[in-house]
């Protein structure tokens, strides 16, 4: 049984059609990467995965489980971890309390297991030191690391990312993109939306090419970077080589 | 100077109703204005426009009016209130309408983000709030509180004309027998400075001590 299986996922906006019928899948410890230009829908089809956006068609399965039919959708976020391009870290609580409200207050389990899980999980970051810390005390990219901590205290089958370096400056991008290649490492279940596309080479099982809400190809690293089949493909890539750089 | 000390007792005797009548109006209005809050950032249409019809109708009828309809008009409908029930009733309904507007901004400043993050947990709509809106909304609302604090504490002066023995009215009994206003009146306006100054004070210490590390207080101004 597939992890994840997105069929003809559709969502329009007023009148505006932003997905037109998306359909994919993943196994579980895959990692699957999303490219595609900027409003071209992919973050409203990662929150229509976990129906922080409620989707107008289509059917979605974790783990066999109908998404779209579920009686309490809070459940089923339990299982889908994120992490979001502005962090989104609750500002009035400290480090450990970000990534302890959820084991504690979600998932109802006693304070010292949540606690002993909250700092497991910023050991896996590198931040048990910034336990005590909050978040406008922190750098860009240990705000990133408190998010993604956040996500897997709640131990998820899933962590969609949504281009989670975007907002870092470039020295901090690093930081980052070290912690989700351990991840990946681990085998731990990602999807993720970025734009740095050397990280992408080198973690993606899977490449997807997104463009006006429609995924236009799909395939292996090597394939997509490589040699695209479609002429789209190909357009939108040469952006990130035209100026000898690879973002 | 006998003279004067009896009288500050007295006056002193009066400024404790002025503060039972402060602190339980801003309590009932704080209690009114978080549901007309609620109802005003996420509430069906209709009670959205409730809550704003509520809001904008107190806001602009003068206190004294409150008071009076629900003194002496509540009679009528065979309901009769005590002068202080009577006035705490009219500056807690007219506060709800203020503290609301604070709320409401405060509730707003919270950001969508930190909404969908917690719902990306798993929390359902009263988790969100009780765990992340709400605390940082308290916060935010703190600061802008201080102006209605003193509004509603030299307001209660106006519960004088239901016959409530706050604090101008034991001043008042004081120059009906000594005949010393000017001296009497000083004395009850020093008091209410004292208070409107600690009542400052305390709620800039309380800012301080609630304050999220980095994150400056905002908020709505009584206009
Ligand atoms: N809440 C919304 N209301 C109306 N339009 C929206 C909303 N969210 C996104 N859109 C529109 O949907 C399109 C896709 O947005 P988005 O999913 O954010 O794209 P991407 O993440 O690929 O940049 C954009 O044109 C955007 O303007
Ligand atoms: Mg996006």
């Amino acid at each position: 049984m597939k992890l994840l299986e997105v069929r003809n996922l559709k969502k329009s906006y007023k009148s505006k059609e932003v997905l037109n019928g998306i359909s994919f899948d993943m196994d579980k410890t895959e990692t699957v990467v999303v490219i595609g230009p900027s409003g071209t829908g992919k973050s409203t089809m990662l929150k229509c995965i976990n129906r922080l956006v409620e989707p107008d068609d289509g059917q979605i399965l974790l783990n066999g489980m109908d998404v779209m039919k579920a009686r309490k959708i809070e459940k089923i976020r339990q299982r889908i971890g994120m992490v979001f391009q502005d962090f989104n870290l609750f500002n009035h609580l400290t480090v450990l309390d970000n990534v302890r409200i959820g084991p504690l207050k979600v998932k109802k389990l006693q304070k010292n297991v949540a606690t002993e899980l909250a700092m497991e999980n910023l050991k896996k970051v590198g931040l048990t030191s910034e336990a005590k810390s909050y978040p406008s005390q922190l750098s860009g990219g240990q705000k990133q690391r408190v998010g993604i901590a956040r996500a897997l205290a709640m131990n998820p089958d899933l962590i969609l990312f949504d281009e989670p370096t975007s907002a870092l400056d470039p020295e901090l991008i690093a930081e980052v993109l070290e912690v989700m290649r351990k991840l990946a490492l681990d085998g731990m279940t990602m999807l993720i939306v970025t734009h740095e596309m050397g990280f992408v080479r080198e973690i993606a099982d899977r490449v997807i090419f997104m463009e006006k809400g429609e995924i236009v190809e799909s395939g292996t690293p090597e394939k997509i970077f490589n040699a695209p089949e479609k002429e789209r493909t190909h357009q939108f890539l040469a952006q990130f080589t035209k100026f000898g750089r690879e973002k | 100077m006998e003279f004067f000390l009896s009288s500050m007792s007295t006056i002193l005797k009066g400024s404790e109703v002025t503060v039972n009548l402060t602190v339980a109006s801003l309590f009932f209005g704080a209690i009114i204005a978080v549901f007309v809050a609620l109802a005003q950032v996420y509430g069906k249409w209709w009670l959205n426009f409730i809550a704003t019809v509520y809001e904008r109708i107190l806001r602009s009828i003068p206190i004294l009016i409150i008071m009076f309809m629900i003194f002496f008009g509540f009679p009528s409908f065979g309901i009769r209130f005590d002068p202080f029930v009577a006035a705490v009733i009219s500056l807690a309904l007219r506060s709800s309408a203020y503290q609301s507007q604070i709320f409401r901004g405060a509730l707003l400043s919270v950001s969508k983000g930190q909404i969908m993050a917690a719902r990306s947990l798993g929390m359902t709509g009263a988790q969100t709030f009780f765990h992340i809106s709400f605390p940082q909304a308290v916060r935010f609302s703190i600061a802008p509180m201080t102006n209605e604090f003193t509004i509603v504490l030299k307001d209660t002066s106006i519960a004088y004309a239901l016959g409530v023995t706050e604090l101008l009215r034991e001043g008042t009994y004081i120059v009906s027998t000594s005949y010393e206003p000017l001296l009497i009146y000083s004395m009850c306006a020093a008091v209410y400075f004292v208070m409107t100054f600690g009542t400052n004070k305390f709620v800039s210490l309380m800012e301080k001590e609630f304050a999220i590390p980095g994150y400056e207080v905002r908020g709505l101004e009584r206009g």
